[in-house]
């Protein structure tokens, strides 16, 4: 399968009256066709920040893509124009929000807001947009889809929101689908149905997805490639097998590592990552995971690591040859 | 001081919220039975883990229990004391007994009060310390959340989420509590900082031998945490074993399928694992299905079940379960 999108040295800033945020740093990475890839992080980490500047939906001012190339399907989108960016999203490249609740139009009926990017990109009439918008709605499982299409978002749950949000990302068979925490807001039920959904439309559409979480577990079980970001940069990128039987990042460890599983053995101690995430303002030259860090060395302070090889498909941006254990 | 003393008991808990029409004349028109007939009990130096999804009425359950709100109907002894029968001067008295850590470590400081004058309230309003002596409790409290004892001069806006929380716990410790409801303490946190305070709980726990209620909708948290774990859906308790019966042979419908639902970090656990997935919502509490409120999203309902509610049954060695089907 061909490469669908490459991201190159992304570099996104922000402007602000205390000084230069750097949000994303220095940011590379590829998708295939049909590709799932997770990007993990905490928050203020930059994961958002990254495909919203894919987007190029960053706001300007204070925010500011500084560098980089972001290609797609052969085009670098940070350097066409607006008419010819909006051709391409919400058509080529959709995006499904975190909060259900707010990113639908309270005074728009669902209709309308499906409807929309039919219109606009496919060239409906209202007829057509409305029939196309009941079967998009039947087919991410919202009951009665003919009945509800003149509701207004109140009067759907939080996760048939987020329900019509993935329809209307899908409505115009997106080539890749970029979801921005969709299951946060969400119980871990209806978390549940809305990753069934995403799986069995991924299968049927053959789209690329890319599936932005705080979660490890959400990540387990769709993604195919996972991006570990820690303070707008990548740390640490690998097959989703390998991060987890064999992660060779200190922060990826320490995530691992605090977290509480469901199928742990026994009662044990978590080992949580000391200290406190970085401010990305003042952000002093070497690694920025390196005061929290427990394999550190001199150099870390000084300078910061590049991406290496470790495997097949598995980089790091690391100084320390992280094995099992404590160093 | 037996290790089995039943330190908290709860009898048929009713927490109902009128739903009132009108602007000038208001009417009653319906309520919202956010607890609806709880019972369990707490032991003293144990942790029940509370689960449940959002709108459950977990929360309003922690909140009725240290009367922050007044319950319907029922009863909450503290000690064999029935504190929905308290008011005024004993109710205080009692409230020096048990504390809460909230959810929220931004919307739960106070932002022009200084980090010692909010660990230091509740020294004063309880008469425990005074003058120097509250400074040095004060110091003391910073130290064993994991805090520097110098920050008591600040201001919470100058601290962390993370770091936040840490107040907040200290504030909680600040009477002596026995009993400390912990309403989603780690939820709006990151998550390598979850961690901390999740350990920290347990450290203060085994030094101060507190009693804990720990609220989650995190069921791999409240594993971590509980020694009995309850579990709520709609106002009601489903549910109630020790950790390991509940984790491992979970007998109603509603905890398997939660159980199911948690993601594990494990790629090759979850390709393997079979997933429940429940259809539908929540219903509304105003107005709760017939029968067992869960029938309609369960799936091996028969038609007795929305005729008749489920007995609260113990199904065996203290696992107790409401569902026709087990």
């Amino acid at each position: 399968m061909g490469t669908l999108l490459q991201v190159k040295n992304l570099k996104t800033q922000f402007f602000t009256q205390d000084g230069v945020v750097k949000a994303v740093d220095d940011v590379s990475f590829d998708l295939d066709e049909g590709e799932t890839l997770g990007i993990v992080g905490e928050s203020g980490c930059g994961k958002s920040v990254t495909v919203l500047s894919v987007m190029r939906l960053i706001p300007q001012p204070p925010g500011k893509i500084v560098g980089g190339q972001v290609i797609f399907d052969g085009e670098d989108l940070l350097k066409v124009d607006d008419e010819e960016i909006r051709r391409v999203r919400g058509n080529k490249i959709a995006m499904v929000f975190q909060d259900p609740m707010t990113s639908l139009n309270p005074v728009l009926t669902i209709n309308r807001q499906v409807s929309e990017a039919l219109e606009l990109h496919l060239g409906m009439n209202k007829d057509e947009s409305r029939k196309r918008s009941i079967e998009l709605l039947e087919m991410v499982g919202i009951p009665e889809a003919a009945k509800r299409i003149d509701d207004y978002p109140h009067q759907f749950s939080g996760g048939m929101r987020q329900r019509v949000m993935i329809a209307m990302a899908l409505s115009c068979n997106p080539q890749l689908l970029i979801a921005d925490e969709p299951t946060t807001a969400l119980d871990v039920t209806i978390q549940a149905q809305i990753i069934e959904l995403v799986k069995r439309l991924k299968k049927g559409l053959g789209m690329a997805v890319i599936w932005i979480t705080h979660d490890m577990g959400v990540v387990a079980g769709m993604c195919e490639r996972v991006i570990v970001m820690y303070a707008g940069h990548i740390a640490e990128s690998a097959r989703v097998s390998d991060i987890y039987a064999d992660p060779r990042h200190p922060y990826t460890l320490g995530l691992l590592g605090s977290l509480p599983r469901l199928d742990a053995a026994r009662k044990s101690k978590l080992t949580p990552i000391e200290g406190l995430p970085p401010d990305l303002i003042n952000t002093p030259p070497g690694c920025p995971f390196a005061p929290r860090c427990a394999w550190v060395m001199d150099i870390c302070h000084q300078e910061y690591p590049r991406l290496r090889g470790v495997g097949p498909g598995h980089e790091i941006a690391c100084w320390a040859n992280v094995k099992e254990g404590r160093a | 001081m037996s290790i089995n003393e039943i330190l908290l008991e709860v009898k048929g808990l009713k927490m109902h919220f009128p739903l009132t029409q009108g602007i000038i004349i208001q009417r009653q028109v319906g309520a919202v039975k956010a607890v609806d007939g709880l019972n369990f009990f707490i032991r003293r130096g144990e942790t029940l883990g509370l689960v449940g999804e959002s709108g459950c009425g977990k929360s309003t359950t922690g909140r009725a229990i240290l009367q922050l709100y007044r319950p319907t109907a029922g009863q909450v002894l503290f000690e064999g004391q029935d504190l929905c029968k308290m008011g005024g001067e004993r109710l205080r008295q009692m409230r020096r007994r048990m504390q809460m850590i909230f959810q929220d470590p931004y919307a739960s400081l106070n932002p022009r009060m200084t980090v010692g004058n909010i660990i230091g309230e509740p020294m004063e309003i309880h008469n425990l310390a005074k003058g120097k002596e509250k400074q040095e409790k004060v110091q003391e409290l910073l130290r064993v959340v994991g805090l520097n004892p110098y920050f008591s001069n600040r201001y919470p806006h100058e601290f962390s989420g993370g770091q936040r929380q840490r107040i907040g716990v200290a504030r909680a410790l600040a009477v002596q509590p026995e009993f400390i409801v912990c309403d989603e303490p780690i939820s709006a946190l990151d998550v390598s900082i979850q961690a901390q305070i999740i350990n920290l709980l347990e450290e203060l726990q085994a030094e101060f031998h507190l009693t804990y209620l720990f609220i989650a909708h995190d069921l791999s948290v409240v594993r971590h945490l509980s020694d009995r774990v309850a579990v709520m859906y709609l106002g009601k308790i489903v549910e109630i074993a020790t950790r390991d019966d509940l984790y491992r042979s979970p007998l109603h419908p509603y905890t398997k399928a939660l159980l199911s639902a948690v993601p594990i970090p494990d790629p090759t656990v979850e390709a393997r694992r079979e997933r429940i997935i429940l259809v539908g919502d929540v219903p509304s509490p105003v107005n709760p299905p017939s029968g067992c409120n869960f029938h309609t999203r369960c799936p091996i309902a028969i038609p007795l079940c929305s005729e008749q509610e489920p007995a609260f049954a113990d199904k065996g060695s203290g696992h107790w379960a409401s569902c026709h089907r087990v």
